[in-house]
Parts: C-alpha cells; structure tokens; sequence
C-alpha cells in the first residue's frame, strides 16, 4: 500500500476527529435521505450523468459552496489562533504553546485555506455560472462540448475530494498555498502534503482548462442566427476573454507543477537548490499562471455586474463598446505584470520598473469599467433588490481593493510591506469583490435555473452581515499591515498587535452570522418556493436572451431557437410587442445523449491521485491503464444522442404555457438512437 | 399586423429560427481541438522556456555539457522518420478526399510504422545516453533535456494508439462524420508535433552541439 498504513489517520487531533464524525454525520444523513425518498436512481440518471450544461454548473456551484464553507472554516481558525496567541504569556491548548494549534498544524490551515478559496471555491462558483449562463445568453442549445464539459467537472470534483481526503488520511502541505521551493522539494517536506497539494491543484488545473476549451468554442462556434459579435451579452464577452486568459496559462501551471513532481518523484534538478535547479524558475512559472488567474476570476465577476446593473438601472449598459475593450485589455495585460508578485527577489530596477508601469495599467481599464457602471446607473431608475445590492457591494470593494492594489503596483512601497497582511487585506478585497458578484448573480439568476426567487429578508440579514464582517476584519487588518504584520504567523509576538486581533474576530462573529442567514435564506425559500414563483422574465426589466426562455429552463433551452435582432434582444423583443414565445408547429430536437463516462474518469482521476499521493504504484498503474482504456472504448461509442421528440417538446411546452412548473430532473423526451447513416 | 395573430406577427419578423438544424459538427469540433493544440503549445512554450533557462553552464552543475549529450546524427534520423510519418499522414488525407478506405489505411499504416523507427531511434539514443551515465538525474540541464524529449515522444505514442484506432474505425465504420473529424483533428496533432520537433532539433540538438 505505498507509505499509507493505518497510524496515517490523525485520530489523536480532537479538531480533526470532530471534523470527521461531523462530515460522517452529515454524509450519513445525505445517503439516508437519498434512500428514504428513493432518489439513487434520479441522481445516477439525471444528475451524475447528466451532460446538460444547466445541471453541470449547478453542481460546480454546489461544489463551489461546499469548499467555500470548508475554506472559511479554515479562515475562522486561523484568525482564533491569531487572536489567541498573542505575546508570550498567552494559554496554550491542545498540544499547542500558544493558542491551539501548533504550527505545523496552522500551516495546513493557512495553505488549505488558500488553495481551497481560489481553485476550489472561487473557480467552480464561477466555471458553474458561465456554464448555466453563456449558452442562454447566445441562444445556444448545450456547450459545444457536451460530454467535456461533464468531463470537466468531475476532473474539478475529483480534485476538491482529494482536498477533503487529505483532512483525516494523511496531511497536507503547510508550506502556504502558491508552494515555495525548494521548501516543497522532497529532503525538506518529506510528508504527503505537498503530494495531496500538487495532485489536487494539477486536477483542477485539468479539469479548468478543458472547461476553458469549451466556453471559448461554445461562444466561438454556437452563437443563436444574428447574434454577432457586438450584439453578445458582456457577460458573454467577459466569459470570452476570461477563458481566453484560462486557455492560455493554466498549461503554464500544469508545466510548472508537473516539473516539481517529477522533482519529487524521479529526482530531477528542476528546482532544487543544487545541481543545477533554479529556484526562481518555479515562481516565475507560478506567477505567470498566478496573475492571471486573478483576472479569470475578476472578468466573470465584472461581466455580472455589469448583467445586474442594467437590469435594476432599467437602462441599457453605458459604454458597452467601451466594455468588451477593458475586458479584453484586462486579459491582455494580465500577462505582464506577474513579476510584482516577488518585487523584492532582486531583479534590476528596470525589470521592476516595467512590472511596475505594467500593474497599474491595469488600472485604467477597470477604471473605464466602473464610470460605465456609474454611468448605468445614473438617472437610471435604480431598484434595491438584493442583485443590485451585491453588485454595489462589488463596486465599494472594487474601489478600495483596487487602489490598495495601485499602491502594491509601486515597487517601492511593496518592498516595505512584502509578505505583510496590507496586501493580504488587498487582495481578500478583490476575492471578497469576486464572492460577492457571485452571490448577487446566484440572486439574479436562481429564479432562471429553479422557477423560484430567493426570499428577501434573510437574504439582506446575509448580506449586511458580509459587509459588517468585511469591514470589521480587513479594516484592522489594513492597520497592522501597515504596523508591519507579516503574513501567516501562528504566534504574534507583539502584544500591542492584540487589540486589533480581538476586534478581527467580532467581524468573524459577522461572518458566521452570515452563513447562519445563508442557510436560512435557502431554507426559507426553498419552504416559500410556491409564493415566489416567477415566469420567464423573473425581474420584469431584464434585457439578454436568457430571460426569453422559460424558468426553470427546459432541457432543451430553447424550443425554436430565437433569430437575434439587437444587442439587448429582450429588451427589444419587449418593446416591440413581439416577446411571444409560440411559433409552432414544433420539431425533434437533438439533444446529446446522458453517459456515465466522465464520472468514472472522474473516479479513476481521484484514484490515480490518491495512489500517487501515497505512492501506491499498482493502483497508479491500473488507475491510468483503466483511464486510457476508458477514453478508448468510448471512441467506438456511436449512438450518443437523443432526440426530444416534436410531441414531448410541444407537451413541455404547453405545461409551460399553463403556468405548471416543471422539475428540473424530470426526464425530458426518450434516448432514440440516432438513424444509422 | 393588426389582423395577424402573434404568433404570425413573430414568424413574419423572423423572430425564430425554425428550421434550425444544429451546427457544423465537423467544423465544431476542430475549432475546438485547434484550441487544444494551443493548449499543448503553451505546455511546449513552458518547457522551452525551462530549457532556456536552464542551459546555462551552473545548470549543468559540473555533468556532460549539451556538446557531449545530444548527437545531431540521431536527431537527423528522427527527424527523417517523423517528416516520412507526417507525409504518409497527408497520403491519408488525400484518400480520404477520394474517399478511398484501402488507401487511407496503408497510409495510416505507413505513418505508424514511420513513427515508430522515430520512437526506436529516439529510444537508442536515450539508452546510449544511460549506458553513459546521463540521467535526467545528474543535472538540471539533463533534467529539462529529458523532460523536453521525453515529452514529445509520449505525444508520438499517443498519436500511434490514436492512428490504430482510427485503422480499427476507418475499417469497421467507414467514413460516419466521427470518423472524419478524428481524422482532421489527428492530422492537426501529427503535424503539430513535427512542427515542435523543429523546434526540438534547432534548439536542442543542433544549438547543443556547440554550447
């Protein structure tokens, strides 16, 4: 069994031992519940082996709030421990001098807490969202991809399980979430953690990039007749560029972590400290990946906002032109600044100079970007409603997030506060940014995918809850940024730091209050669904494809497939009276056909990863020849469609029409193999 | 428009694209595959850049320098192998326009059988190499040398497995647009890594003979 035995399970943490048996109660009551209302065969049938792009971004989203939780609970231990162990007569718990966790302990937090938000949590939320949203904004009947595209997120699934099996087999690696060399090369971080890091990342790295594929060449190729270019939705465009950003550095990364494996593994010299490594090639590898991911993950959020503002401004978007210009300027700088992430590591003046004029460019189109948001809403007639609410939350964030981040761009300023909780505080601004675009658009478009809106007033406890936490947290941790704080500290030897500390965790009071609300909101309108009930255009004032097609969509999206005729075809369909959406007599549609196959290879993907992990060489063997025999038999998988026929569509349709809500699992027409050509 | 109906109204204007029949399969799915291959030449970009990094003379850390590893002799010889396999692979295109099976499975053939002398020539020089002590283990230098061939020999590899499918397809389905697209997009792979292999033999072998 390689290096796994039995005194590898971390029974004698209490922490962790809590964290398993609430995961297994918790597990247990998913199963029973699934068993009791007799539900194995719906979720097989019409979730694990779905290839619809509506069901596959749902469970990204799912996949994405699980790991948010688990990266905040993370997020929650570090600021007790910094709260707790402040200066040298400070309690010690549970093994730990100070505080209670003990350092190696911590930096398993601070490094899972960091990968968790930003590949597992951040991505997936946002991949999820694209996935649901793109195809109904171009009038498009799936990805161009369908079977990828489920593909893809198993490979995503895979690697978030891998994350949470490092919890209680084994641990994983402490040395902080981007990897340091040649601190992470074998002789120093022996253990498993670095191995459960880099397998776990590399999947996701995977399974992003074949996503990218997708979404590029869905846009690229499945665009509705007469949606052309400057008539695409700017969530569309910004979903553009953002995965043009993914295609083109995430196999960067896979190279850069591919080379510290085969460091680990088969004793090369890429990075380490003799024999001829470079240990600078590592970071510059990293970062040229690492910087703009930031922007794949910004781009979506700003395309959001930029969805939400409109429709509550009940205008069309300022400066749409002007827009699809920044998101792509956005992505085309953001492969010239990665150099700032390491200012002090002793480049000429001039190299740091260029990095520098570089970072704040980016400035100038994310500058266009909020005057045309401002613009929107200006002499708009603005609603409130919690969309709207979030997207100006983004916009308060975005300011203060992004000038922090100018005052970063000077090379001057970040040789004083590298390492140090100012840029710490920075950048959880513009994922704070990020997060909050995505729960205004879950908002937004929930009532799409589920016929339902979310109720209002847990959903604002929520989010003034989210503002009070952010302000409480990162305003203090700004201050002793500037006091001189480094980052990652289990142990604050500055007693006169403590104050500031304490008053972090009443914002983590905030916080936890609301995922409290959060969990109440969906409760309470899961319980409420029938009073929010909501047609096709669940705002009233929406403006893009999506809003045309019934709520919840069908599987089909689109009955007839819709001949695009203005940039805001909705809002144009609305006032020209022609927002009907009968045009009979209807047809077969051909749909692709549901399989199994990504989920096993998304199996067989954790398997090979958790034997590599724990260098359990039969199992990595038999993992990958199963995977390539996998992908092989299903080359010589002919009859992979279905057809919905024009019967069941015009039947859907009707129920539609009647105002009955149709589930979202309910099995849509009948796999009839395609006619032999 | 007033006497019309709606719906009449709606399908007057053009608002719905009835007849609506799908997309170009075929030309789907090589986009998409175009993207792919960007994708590999991004991972290829990395690992030349890895090279250039490291063929500096502290990267060979004391081991053989790039003069005493690579033998252009050998190169040659793949590189005669691989433009043979990717000519054949063009025969096979051309049969494929003339819809001739028979034809596009001897090419498909040949192809393979020329990939492989690529592989076997590519496998005795790394065995020389290991007979002479030079492991990708010995320096940083050897690491990014071996790294860089071995990775594009895997792609051969994977490019012969695919062309056997594609013989086994070719010969039991004929020419279904499944078949089709996997041909193009094959093409698109086997010429890429001839393409890369240019790349391999200037920066590598011919530049090595005189660092």
């Amino acid at each position: 069994m390689g290096r796994l035995s039995l005194r590898q399970i971390p029974y004698q943490n209490p922490i962790l031992v809590g964290t398993f048996v609430f995961a297994l109660i918790l597990g247990a009551a998913i199963v029973g519940l699934v068993t009791y209302h007799k539900r194995w065969g719906v979720l097989w049938r019409e979730w694990l082996t779905t290839v619809d792009h509506k069901k596959i971004g749902v469970m990204y989203c799912l996949i994405g709030l699980v790991m948010l939780f688990r990266g905040f609970i993370d997020a929650l231990m570090i600021r007790t421990q910094q709260a707790i162990a402040v200066g040298p007569h400070s309690p010690g718990y549970l093994g730990a001098l100070h505080g209670y966790l003990t350092p190696f302990h911590a930096g398993q937090i601070f490094t899972a807490h960091g990968l968790i938000m930003v590949v597992f949590a951040a991505t997936p939320l946002l991949v999820g969202l694209m996935n649901i949203i793109v195809p109904l904004q171009i009038g498009a009947r799936d990805m161009a991809y369908p079977y990828l595209n489920a593909l893809g997120l198993w490979l995503t699934a895979a690697g978030a399980a891998l994350v949470m099996v490092s919890l209680f087999i084994g641990n994983f690696a402490h040395g902080g979430w981007y990897g340091f060399v040649p601190y992470f090369e074998l002789p120093y971080s022996p253990g498993v953690g670095v191995d459960y890091w880099l397998w776990a990342f590399q999947l996701s790295v995977l399974g992003t990039t074949l996503g990218s594929i997708n979404l590029i060449a869905t846009i690229v190729k499945m665009r509705a007749p007469g949606m052309t270019w400057m008539r695409m939705p700017i969530f569309t465009w910004a979903s553009l560029s953002a995965n043009l950003i993914a295609l083109t550095t995430f196999p960067v990364l896979m190279v850069c972590l591919a080379l510290l494996a085969s460091d680990r593994y088969f004793g090369t010299h890429f990075y380490t400290a003799g024999m001829g490594g470079n240990l600078m090639l590592y970071n510059d590898l990293f970062w040229v990946w690492g910087h703009p991911e930031v922007y794949f993950l910004i781009l979506p959020a700003f395309g959001m906002m930029s969805e939400i503002v409109p429709t509550f401004s009940e205008k069309t978007l300022f400066g749409y032109a002007t827009m699809v210009i920044a998101s792509f300027a956005i992505g085309g700088v953001s492969w010239g600044v990665w150099l700032h992430h390491f200012f002090t590591m002793a480049a000429a003046p001039s190299v740091n100079s260029f990095y520098s004029v570089t970072t704040m460019l980016v400035g100038i189109p994310t500058g266009v970007k909020v005057f045309n948001w401002i613009f929107t809403m200006y002499r708009g007639r603005v609603r409130f409603e919690l969309p709207m609410m979030w997207a100006v939350l983004s916009l308060f964030l975005l300011l203060v997030g992004g000038l922090t981040g100018m005052m970063n761009a000077f090379a001057t300023n970040d040789y004083m506060w590298h390492n140090g909780v100012f840029v710490v505080a920075h950048f959880h601004l513009m994922v704070l940014l990020i997060a909050a675009s995505i729960f205004g658009s879950v908002e937004y478009w929930f009532p799409k995918v589920f016929g339902f809106k979310l109720e209002a007033r847990w959903g604002k406890a929520f989010f003034w809850c989210i503002v009070l936490g952010t302000g409480w947290v990162f305003i203090p941790m700004f201050l002793l940024g500037f006091a001189g704080m480094t980052r990652r500290l289990d142990y604050i030897p500055y007693t006169q730091w403590g104050p500031y500390l304490r008053v972090m965790l009443v914002g983590m009071g905030f916080y936890i209050l609301a995922v409290a609300f959060f969990f109440m909101h969906l409760y309470v309108s899961l319980r409420d669904r029938a009073k929010n009930r909501v047609g096709a255009d669940a705002w009233g004032t929406s403006r893009s494809l999506e809003w045309m097609t019934h709520s919840p969509v069908p599987a089909y999206n689109f009955a007839f497939v819709p001949q695009v005729h203005a940039r805001d075809e909705w809002a144009w369909r609305k006032e020209q009276g022609v927002a009907d959406l009968k045009s009979g007599p209807y047809r077969d549609i051909h749909m692709p056909g549901n399989t199994g196959v990504p989920f096993v290879l998304g199996a067989l993907a954790l398997a090979l990863a958790f034997a590599l992990t724990w260098r359990i060489w039969w199992l990595s063997g038999l993992a990958l020849a199963l995977c390539v025999a996998v992908v092989i038999v299903r080359a010589f998988a002919e009859d992979t469609d279905t057809v919905i026929s024009a019967q069941d569509v015009e039947r859907a349709e009707r129920r539609y029409h009647d105002g009955e809500v149709v589930p979202m699992e309910e099995p849509m027409g009948r796999p009839t193999p395609r006619p032999a050509t | 428009m007033s006497v019309m109906s709606r719906s009449e109204n709606a399908r007057s204007l053009g608002l719905w694209d009835r007849d609506h029949e799908g997309h170009d399969v075929i030309g789907t799915r090589t986009f998409g595959f175009w993207l792919y291959m960007l994708t590999d030449a991004m991972v290829y970009a990395a690992l030349f850049a890895t090279f250039g990094v490291l063929s500096h003379v502290v990267n060979l850390a004391g081991g053989p320098s790039p003069a005493a590893v690579v033998h252009p002799v050998y190169a040659y010889g793949e590189t005669v192998a691989l433009f043979v396999s990717v000519l054949a692979y063009g025969g096979a295109m051309v049969a494929l326009k003339a819809g001739n099976k028979a034809a596009l499975i001897g090419a498909l053939g040949a192809a393979m059988v020329a990939g492989g002398v690529f592989l076997g020539l590519a496998y005795s020089d790394i065995e020389r190499l290991f007979h002479a002590g030079i492991v990708p283990q010995a320096s940083g230098y050897l690491s990014i040398f071996f790294g860089l061939i071995l990775y594009h020999a895997l792609h051969i590899l994977v490019g012969m497995v695919w062309m056997l499918v594609m013989i086994v397809q070719v010969m039991t389905r004929g020419f279904t647009s499944n078949v089709v697209y996997r041909l193009i997009n094959l093409r698109l792979f086997w010429h890429f890594q001839a393409v890369i292999w240019v790349f391999v033999f200037t920066f590598v072998y011919l530049q090595g003979t005189v660092l």
